[in-house]
């Protein structure tokens, strides 16, 4: 217990007195697992569009496999990208290794297949009477697709989060690929193995906590954002104009 | 304004609408009626251009639909849609109602202007902001409409728009697809499983049975001249009796069926077989002590009350006579007659009351 109300003390002193190693550390950690759910995020919305959106024989079994893959261990997608981009590896001329961007690479990889998977349950969730009735009143192809994302859109927050949430979390490909080297590619989930490793229990705590911290931020700031894409008020039904 | 031409429409081996043909005319109040299922949706979907029919053509304004999506979608543009169950999107009412506008790329001051008035026309004027998903049913059906007519379409189908609900909801929006077609002169073509209802909006109606579209005409002609046994049933003709045509004078026929002889216009020759339809509110009923025994009616019939059936303000009363009568007669009359199951009485029906077709087994 000791460990634990030391750790949120100095979880607490570091945020305060802005340490600069912790704050590199998580800066760098955001960068790197915001890029990647950016980049996952540009490809997983159009592509599980794309797949919702049309017939094609295979397409429940593409559904199959890209659900499997949410199960994917993260020190495998690490391996698999080690090997394609160290020194010998075909991809090896890139010079990822041990760099940032091949950590961004490498979440991306990891959380492309759960993002898709729940756009798709997402777009699936949306009434086929709402696609009639868009066509009926006279959209474009394009434009059914834009809205029926939009009547989608807390739904895909939710699969955007969650793929935030399991790049900011994930240490394999991180360690693996990143290396966890000092002030270059050392990310939180790696410092806390790290200081766990050395017995320095409550900076990993405090570690911890403030990975929390700042995935509370990005989920606050991601929700305002779908808020504000509807230009309307949650109202609860039964509430006073509901 | 639509014409359709040997249209059909399979899903899979299943035959949803056979070979039908129909020219539905500018400005009028066309009305599909048949039972559940019968393809009505169907219909109004291929001719919405929503789906494509597996043959046959649709003309609208004299144009083939056939083509390209991108020229499907201009005269679709020109046609506006309401479905039976109205699906909103998770937005504000103004929002909802100004999809069609928006998507036409009509700019935001006009579209606002005129998401007002049509809201204003349906009587929801006050719930432009509120959020479209936590309106009732009746009031989702008014969105829904004034969203079909906001973009102010030559052709407005409507599909069972009153089926789910309430009477009050359902005058309010039977009225207000007449005043829409009568103010703009827009073509209205609706589907109800509702006869009445049919014949209160309808110009022209058709019917349809199992995927075929069956009779066209006036409600007059559907209610008073079914042109088969189905379509008899289901306008609410139940006391149907064959018989033989014993002599034919200018249309005026004697016919016999079972031990009774009817008079009726007809021109079935004589020695041909005749099925005859008897609506039952034509057929009066007098007990048959009584001396009030009316002698101005052609058909007499005497007959045993076996059933009688409260019917709303009415009461269906099914009389034995040799085969089943059914009469329909307000409750007041019922209890003022004394009559009751077992009650013998004499069936009244004037000569003009009675559809006589051939045979058809």
């Amino acid at each position: 217990m000791d460990d634990i109300a030391q750790g949120v003390t100095q979880a607490i002193n570091l945020i305060v007195t802005l340490n600069p190693d912790v704050m590199q550390i998580a800066a760098l950690s955001l960068y790197i697992s915001l890029s990647a759910t950016l980049i996952a995020a540009l490809i997983s919305i159009p592509v599980g569009g794309f797949i919702h959106f049309h017939e094609f024989y295979g397409k429940r079994a593409l559904i199959v496999v890209i659900q499997t893959l949410y199960s994917v261990p993260t020190v495998v997608v690490g391996l698999v990208l080690y090997l394609m981009i160290s020194r010998s590896g075909p991809l090896g001329f890139l010079g990822l290794l041990f760099t940032p961007e091949g950590m961004i690479l490498g979440q991306t990889i990891l959380i492309i297949p759960i993002m898709m998977g729940l756009v798709i349950s997402a777009l699936s969730g949306v009434d086929k009477s709402i696609s009639d009735t868009l066509v009926a009143l006279g959209a474009t192809g394009f434009q059914k697709i834009l809205e029926i994302l939009k009547e989608a859109r807390y739904a895909i927050l939710s699969a955007v989060v969650l793929g935030f949430g399991r790049a900011i979390a994930e240490v394999g490909v991180a360690m693996m690929i990143g290396g966890n080297i000092r002030g270059n590619t050392r990310v939180l989930t790696t410092a806390i193995t790290l200081e766990t490793g050395m017995g320095e229990f409550g900076l990993s705590i405090a570690l911890g906590i403030i990975l929390l911290t700042v995935a509370l931020i990005v989920v606050v700031i991601l929700n305002l954002i779908t808020s504000g894409l509807s230009h309307d008020t949650q109202q609860i039904p039964g509430g006073p104009n509901g | 304004m639509i014409r359709i031409d040997k249209l059909t429409k399979h899903f899979g081996d299943a035959e949803i609408i056979q070979e039908t043909s129909l020219a539905v005319r500018t400005g009028e109040i066309f009305t599909f009626i048949g039972p559940s299922g019968s393809g009505k949706t169907t219909l109004m979907r291929l001719i919405d251009l929503l789906d494509r029919p597996t043959s046959g053509s649709i003309f609208f304004d004299g144009r083939d639909t056939d083509g390209t999506e991108q020229a499907r979608l201009t005269i679709r543009r020109r046609m506006g849609m309401v479905f039976q169950k109205p699906a909103v999107l998770n937005t504000t009412v103004a929002k909802n109602v100004a999809f069609g506008l928006k998507f036409r790329g009509v700019p935001d001051a006009e579209s606002q202007k005129k998401v007002q008035a049509a809201l204003g026309l349906v009587g929801l004027p006050d719930v432009t902001d509120r959020r479209a998903v936590t309106l009732s049913g009746g009031e989702m059906q008014r969105v829904a409409l004034a969203r079909a007519i906001v973009t102010e379409p030559e052709v407005l189908l409507l599909d069972e728009p009153t089926a789910n609900l309430d009477p009050v909801s359902a005058d309010l929006i039977e009225d207000l697809i007449i005043r829409i077609n009568k103010k703009s002169g827009t073509t209205v073509i609706m589907s109800t499983h509702d006869m009445i209802q049919g014949q209160r909006l309808a110009d022209r109606i058709g019917v349809i049975m199992n995927g075929r579209l069956v009779q066209t005409g006036t409600a007059g002609e559907i209610f008073y001249q079914p042109g088969g046994r189905d379509i008899a049933r289901f306008v609410g003709i139940e006391a149907i009796t064959g018989g033989m045509v014993l002599e034919n004078t200018g249309g005026h026929a004697v016919i016999k069926a079972g031990d009774s002889c009817f008079e009726a216009l007809t021109d079935i020759r004589k020695g041909q077989r005749a099925a005859l339809y008897i609506r039952p509110e034509e057929v009066t009923l007098t007990p048959a002590d009584s001396s009030q025994v009316k002698t101005s009616m052609r058909n007499q019939l005497n007959g045993r009350i076996t059933r009688i059936l409260p019917y709303g303000p009415y009461v269906r009363v099914t009389v034995d006579c040799g085969f089943l009568l059914t009469a329909l007669i307000t409750r007041r009359s019922c209890s003022e007659l004394g009559l009751a199951v077992g009650t013998e009485v004499v069936a009244g029906i004037k000569a003009t009351a009675i559809h006589v077709l051939a045979d058809e087994r």
